[in-house]
């Protein structure tokens, strides 16, 4: 059926059977960070197995295989509308393979036509860039940790929080305490300060492309990053919030402008289960190299 | 680690404690919302289920039929609990459920009936899917699968070992209540 759609189910299978280097050994360094004998260790250790598992069978991670959202840099002049045809037919044959649950809803009539596609879904952001192949990533986005993220409007009176970097670790380290228990952790937060509510959300999930060991270019938010990630392994809100040392695995934050009378905070919560890969393909759209 | 073989009496439940890791083998039930408000607007339980002593798995599993027409789960990861809090202990008593499994613990409701008629909340590893379903050794049966489709069906599982840990006990303590405490106390020394 052709080379791209093919390759584009291939990076279905793996994005939803097999976490990426980066997030896998944060798993592992969380485990270590964990009290020998505590519940919090023993969470992290079935976490860990159901990694091995899942990529050994081809089976999905989690049988929520979420939001399918696509992000695909290419070249000038590419042709995105047989790009987004043939994505949502192989979105709907990497279901058939089971490699995705059906998993997408008619927010109408509540009816799941098994297919994984319509309105909206799969989500697809295209990005033109100067070079003359095309890259394609993708993130699985489960509904529990969708469901845990968060906008703030700065300034926020209850939290103390002034439209000051202080004022985002603030609201930040809220959305924090408010998720535990209930977005799977150790969690990933992708974080946008500024933008307008649409913008906010999307640069914030944008933050999942980077790789956990990467470095923020600004220094600031570097350091933000650093010490939220500090701050929040100190609350004790541990794995699935049953307490413990490891209550996230990184902090990935971007800022972008926004007009003088607003200042949001968007945060986007990543579970333990983080689903991500990418492909850089050839002229044909076969896959040529592996992103992650 | 306490081992726990369904059906599960009173003084085993009450002998439970939060924090305490425990692994279940025998028997338990999906169901999730449909499910729950079924039993709880006055729905009978189909012929077959007794849930005298049972446990209820807060879960949509994937199963499929193999080649040999025999049902088999191949993801079962716990689904969000809260969402059954206004009817669960109401549930649990009438029926006789001793324990819910799930995930994210639930409510004021549900643990003042585990207090009362002796029940336990068991919280297992969200997002598990995979070593959770090798838990799951056999499909004995489906109830309502026609009536509220398969995630939502009652499932009648025999499991072996499936982990899980003790979040909210039979004597008012709950492990969320906890943890949230000492988080938000934390959050302000660290503000
Ligand atoms: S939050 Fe993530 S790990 Fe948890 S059930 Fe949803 S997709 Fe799975």
């Amino acid at each position: 059926m052709g080379e791209l759609f093919e390759s584009i189910i291939e990076i279905v299978r793996r994005t939803s059977s097999e976490i990426p280097k980066d997030v896998g050994q944060g798993i592992i360094d969380a485990l270590e960070a964990e009290k020998k004998g505590t519940i919090a260790e023993s969470a992290l250790k079935i976490i860990e197995r159901n990694i091995e598992l899942a990529q050994e069978k081809s089976q999905p991670l989690c049988q929520d295989t979420g939001s399918v959202l696509f992000y695909v840099d290419c070249p000038i002049g590419y042709d995105q509308i047989s790009f987004e045809e043939t994505a949502r037919r192989a979105v709907t044959e990497a279901t058939n393979r089971g490699y995705l649950r059906q998993n997408s809803v008619d927010s109408l009539t509540g009816k799941n036509d098994g297919t994984n596609v319509g309105p909206g879904a799969p989500a697809i952001h295209f990005h033109q860039h100067q070079a003359d192949h095309v890259e394609v990533r993708m993130i699985l986005k489960g509904g529990g940790c969708e469901n845990v993220g968060a906008q703030y409007s700065l300034p926020n009176t209850q939290l103390k929080a002034n439209r000051d970097l202080e004022g985002c670790r603030k609201v930040i380290l809220d959305a924090v305490v408010q998720a535990q228990g209930k977005g799977c952790g150790p969690g990933i937060l992708g974080i946008c300060i500024g933008g307008d509510r649409a913008t906010g959300y999307e640069h914030s999930k944008i933050q999942f492309l980077r790789k956990l060991d990467d470095q923020n270019e600004n220094p600031e938010l570097a350091e933000l990053e650093e010490n939220i990630l500090t701050t929040a392994n100190k609350l004790g809100i541990g794995p699935m919030g049953f307490g413990g040392n490891t209550t996230l695995l990184g902090v990935k934050i971007c800022a972008a402008n926004r007009v003088p009378a607003s200042f949001f905070v968007s945060i986007s919560y990543m579970c333990w289960a983080f689903r991500r890969h990418g492909a850089e393909l050839e002229r044909g759209g076969k896959i040529k190299e592996w992103l992650y | 680690m306490t081992n726990l073989t369904t059906p599960l009496t009173e003084e085993q439940v009450r002998s439970l404690k939060v924090g305490d890791p425990a692994s279940i083998s025998g028997v338990i039930f999906t169901g999730r919302d449909a499910v729950h408000k079924y039993l709880y607007e006055g729905g009978e339980l189909p012929e077959g289920v007794c849930l005298e002593g049972g446990v209820i798995y807060h879960c949509g599993p994937v199963v499929v039929k193999d080649d040999k027409g025999v049902w088999r789960v191949t993801a079962a990861g716990p689904t969000t609990s809260i969402r059954e809090e206004p009817y669960q202990a109401d549930i649990m008593k009438k029926f006789g459920v001793r324990g819910v499994i799930g995930k994210g613990g639930m409510g004021a409701k549900t643990l003042d009936g585990c207090n009362e008629n002796g029940n336990v909340y068991l919280h297992a590893i969200g997002g598990a899917a995979q070593v959770l379903a090798e838990h799951i050794v056999k499909v004995r049966n489906v109830y309502f699968l026609e009536e509220f489709g398969s995630p939502e069906a009652i499932w009648e599982l025999e499991v072996d070992q499936f982990p899980a840990v003790v979040t909210m006990d039979s004597h008012g303590q709950s492990l969320h209540d906890k943890v949230a405490a000492d988080s938000q106390a934390a959050l302000e020394d660290n503000l």
